[in-house]
């Protein structure tokens, strides 16, 4: 069993697109959206989700306001500026400690350092994640609650469900869709896995950030192809990344063209390759059998 | 006045608009800092090409376990909740690159064996570009916690007029760490079913930490009507739109400005600063 996970470094450079056309053209695998802060895979999927469950990201701190003696020692605790003061005697507010939940990061220092035992700290539901069914097989997906932290850990969890089922099925093929960046989602969603494909496209911004990603999928010794999007947007870039390639003495598994076809088959809610004939599709059948061979 | 860019979907046109934006208000006369707080993937400096006059580490706080002192009563490791702390045989070992900098561990430790040590984790660099104050916030390779390095970048927030915030994409602790404190958030969406999934995600999220924020819609004749839609039965402004224009798409691979290929821009974003900074402070 193979973990396959296509990421870029630079957002948008057509990872979910490449990764729904990439669950058309394999057999036997289990799709996993790891951008658990914008998941998009599901909507070109045509999922049916099955199975909710809450993802607990970790713990919060929250201020019991008739426990507290507003002695704020919590305040000089704190390192992540979590702690609010408001005092304003003059509208005849009374003076009150809380917690802003967005700075929180959960460690407990404050809880442990009240005097009064004033501060409770609580499990927090930071996200949600699913089951679903699609005709290309199953899709473990999620939602990370809006302005929620612990991405890291959604993505380990889904992972993980996702090899489980593929022990359970007898599945051959994990396709994982990554997050744009390279920190902590990213690392969580590569580290370990079989190959990892980088979808760049022939821009100064992309090739930097991929540039990046390299070093970090070098760092961890994984496998690693290329992928050059858009090739034709500016091709004398595109011969650089290649040469980059070869100096890395990393693969170039396919060169897909700019093409409409791909916004076409998104408005469609189908994958590129589904979508009727195109140069794009032609392109990214070709790509699959430069990975299946670099897998198998 | 703070303005950030911002958008669910990665690739939308975020430091198009933000170095664009930051030009236009820069060649009026005032004086604008752009500050790059992507800093998985900054580019800014491509299209801003400025001069680098400063460099300065980005560091956290890391423990340092004295084991002359340390009795191994793992009072420390049972403190941390992140797990980056342990008692070894007759070691203490410290995991750094999955600590928080919480200080709760030398907070606990009963022998005062643990000091809290700076770790650098990313630059900041500070120049000048295209007369725009540039700031930028660079992780290192391989680091998995990026907030730390863009909360030391917004401390040095400038005393310039206008500061253009570009955040990463999504709708996490990365972003929340770039847009807390601004004044007005633009988000930057395109007209297709994923930028309009994730556009409602970064409303959710400009609306939770209560931000003042408008559209800007990027390629916007390459998609669908349901963008702008969402956009009118949820009131949100529609600051901009964009038209797809493959000779924009080929000067931004070359690292060049939108007016570099069409004037009108340049008065375009000065417009479109001007309209936030009217609903700012009217």
């Amino acid at each position: 069993m193979t973990e396959l996970v296509i990421v870029s470094g630079k957002g948008g450079t057509g990872k979910t697109s490449l990764v729904g056309s990439l669950a058309a053209l394999s057999e036997n695998k289990v799709m996993v959206d790891c951008d658990v802060d914008a998941a998009d895979l599901h909507l070109i999927l045509n999922n049916r989700v099955q199975e909710t469950i809450e993802f607990i990201g970790g713990k919060g701190a929250s201020i019991v306001n008739e426990k507290c003696t507003n002695c704020g020692i919590c305040l000089d605790y704190c390192r992540f500026d979590a702690i609010k003061h408001e005092s304003h005697p003059e509208n005849g507010d009374e003076e009150r400690y809380w917690i802003d939940k967005h700075a929180c990061e959960g460690c407990a220092v404050c809880v442990r350092n009240c005097p009064e035992q004033a501060i409770d700290f609580n499990e927090i539901v930071s996200g949600e994640w699913y089951l679903s069914d699609t005709p290309y097989g199953p899709l473990v997906h999620a939602r990370l609650g809006i302005a929620q932290a612990n991405s890291g850990k959604l993505v380990s969890v889904l992972r993980k469900q996702a090899l489980l089922l593929a022990e359970q099925r007898g599945l051959d093929l994990i396709l994982i869709d990554g997050p744009p960046g390279i920190g902590c989602p990213v690392i969580a969603s590569i580290t370990g896995t079989g190959y990892v494909l980088v979808v760049t496209e022939p821009s100064m911004s992309a090739m930097h950030d991929m540039e990046r990603l390299l070093q970090l999928t070098a760092h961890f010794g994984i496998p690693t192809g290329i992928c050059i999007n858009k090739c034709d947007i500016n091709p004398e870039l595109s011969s650089q990344i290649e040469e980059k390639a070869r100096k890395l003495n990393l693969p170039v598994h396919g060169r897909i063209r700019h093409d409409e076809a791909v916004t076409r088959a998104q408005l469609n809610q189908k994958s590129v390759v589904e979508n009727g004939d195109s140069p794009a599709a032609r392109d990214i059948r070709a790509l699959w059998e430069g990975v299946k061979n670099a897998i198998s | 006045m703070k303005i950030a860019i911002a958008s669910g979907k990665g690739g939308t046109g975020k430091t198009t608009i933000a170095t664009n934006m930051a030009v236009a208000i820069a060649k009026e006369g005032r004086d604008v800092a752009y500050v790059d707080c992507d800093v998985e993937e900054p580019n800014g400096h491509i299209f801003l090409k400025p001069e680098i006059k400063e460099q300065y580490d980005a560091t956290v706080l890391v423990p340092h376990v004295d084991l002359n002192k340390c009795t191994l009563c793992g009072d420390c490791s049972a403190a941390c909740v992140f797990n980056a702390i342990a008692v070894l045989g007759k070691t203490v070992e410290v995991f750094p690159s999955i600590c928080h900098s919480c200080g709760g561990c030398s907070d606990v430790c009963p022998e005062n064996a643990i000091d809290d040590i700076p770790r650098t984790i990313g630059h900041i660099s500070r120049g000048v570009g295209m007369g725009v104050q540039f700031y930028e916030g660079r992780l290192n390779v391989g680091e998995a916690i990026s907030p730390p390095v863009t909360k030391a970048l917004r401390k040095l927030d400038t005393n310039s007029e206008v500061i253009i915030i570009d955040a990463p994409p999504g709708t996490s602790c990365p972003v929340i760490e770039a847009i807390s404190g601004t004044d007005y958030v633009i988000l930057v969406t395109e007209p297709t079913p994923f930028g309009l999934n994730d556009l409602k995600l970064a409303v959710g999220m400009v609306q939770e930490i209560g931000l003042p924020h408008g559209i800007v819609i990027n390629r916007s004749d390459i998609g669908d009507g349901k963008t702008e839609e969402f956009c009118h039965r949820q009131n949100l402004d529609i600051l901009m739109t964009i038209p797809f224009d493959r000779r924009i798409a080929e000067a931004y691979s070359r690292g060049e400005m939108m007016s570099d290929v069409n004037s009108e821009y340049e008065r375009r974003f000065w417009e479109l600063y001007s309209s936030i900074a009217e609903k700012v402070s009217p």
